[in-house]
């Protein structure tokens, strides 16, 4: 077991390429922000605290149209319910020891970048990883936003292009690995990126918002595969084999 | 309408942080039931997959610099390169391939 130390600083490591790709991506959420009407500050503190990219682009169009509070609360639910089942991925991957002061300091950090990272560990999650990823990736993110307020638009296009597939590049480098190794994963990868293009295009699921169309098939198909083929089960098994 | 404003991040943020500490702080054992283990093994494979693609074509300037990502991202994963190395490669085939396209 690593010490609480090294797991911080291996934390941080990787939050480095999640912090770039929060960065621009924070701008472009600093210009709706500014529509909203958000000062920088505003912006700071709702993205330090909020740490999503759709759902907080959702809240402050709530904020633009001046909408009553149960609409942000109903917004907020809908397009954050997949931290629901990352957050319940999270929890069988935290030791049943651990302080629960902990699960409430995980559970801040449950964003999909760092839930990636996270399911990346070998073994049970050391909190202390979460944190140091947190530590790079969160200021990143709202630093980002308060500079889309201040300057959003005069970022240039071709920057903000190249630096949004980071993040989707990360989600490679945590999926592509145990597909390699695993064919029911491989065969699962490459259905769901079907299944994802088919859902964005067909009559009906397109009108779905994108956090409830992740929603709907990461439950049928992980369901499907549940059923299909039961993973063997292990007692210390981790959930996802880290790439050495 | 600035307090309003903190008002409504105050607003957001419960709701966000509430949904993110629910199940990691309620579920405390490790689940037992076989169904219940595989399908949490297989949705972060799900979740993650879903939400590259078809968004990694949407987010560039252009759909061609999105696959070119795609493609150097799986191959340089499949070929076992780490985090930053594979995050970065796919950016700089965007920035690249568009300096072509565009």
């Amino acid at each position: 077991m690593r010490s609480n130390q090294e797991a911080f600083r291996e934390g941080m490591k990787d939050g480095v390429p999640i912090g770039l790709g929060y960065f621009a991506v924070a701008f472009a959420l600093g210009v709706a922000a500014r529509d909203a009407g958000l000062s920088p500050v505003q912006g700071f503190i709702a993205s330090i605290l909020c740490l999503a990219s759709a759902g907080e682009y959702a809240g402050f169009t709530v904020i633009a149209a001046a909408s009553p509070m149960f609409e942000m609360v109903l917004i907020t639910l809908i397009i954050n319910a997949r931290y629901l089942l990352m957050s319940t991925a999270v929890s069988q991957k935290l030791s049943e020891k651990i302080r629960p002061v902990h699960r409430f300091g995980v559970a801040y950090f449950i964003t999909d970048e760092i839930f990636a990272i996270e399911m990346w560990q070998k073994g049970n999650l050391n909190p202390f990883y979460t944190y140091g990823a947190g530590t790079v990736a969160a200021p990143l993110w709202a630093i980002g936003t308060a500079l889309g307020i201040l300057v959003g638009n005069l970022m240039p296009v071709r920057l903000v292009s190249a630096l949004s597939v980071a993040l989707f590049g990360m989600f490679l480098a945590v999926i592509i690995p145990p597909a390699r190794k695993d064919r029911i994963i491989l065969v699962l990868v490459i259905i769901s990126f079907a299944a994802s293009f088919a859902a964005s295009r067909l009559p009906y699921l397109n009108l779905l918002s994108t956090g409830n169309r992740i929603i709907l098939l990461t439950i049928l198909l992980s369901a499907c595969a549940a059923i299909l083929f039961p993973h063997p089960e292990e007692e210390d098994e981790e959930p996802l084999e880290q790439n050495v | 309408m600035s307090k309003n404003i903190n008002l409504y991040i105050l607003v957001m943020f419960a709701v966000t942080y509430l949904i993110r500490a629910l199940p990691v702080t309620l579920i405390r054992r490790k689940i037992r039931s076989p169904f219940l283990r595989s399908f949490l093994y297989y949705v972060p494979y799900v979740t993650l997959a879903v939400m590259t693609f078809p968004a990694i074509i949407e987010s560039t300037q252009t759909p061609v610099s999105g696959i070119l990502a795609l493609a150097a991202g799986i191959l340089a994963a499949w070929f076992g390169r780490s985090l930053l190395q594979v995050a970065s490669l796919c950016c700089v085939v965007v920035l690249i391939s568009e300096f072509f396209i565009i």
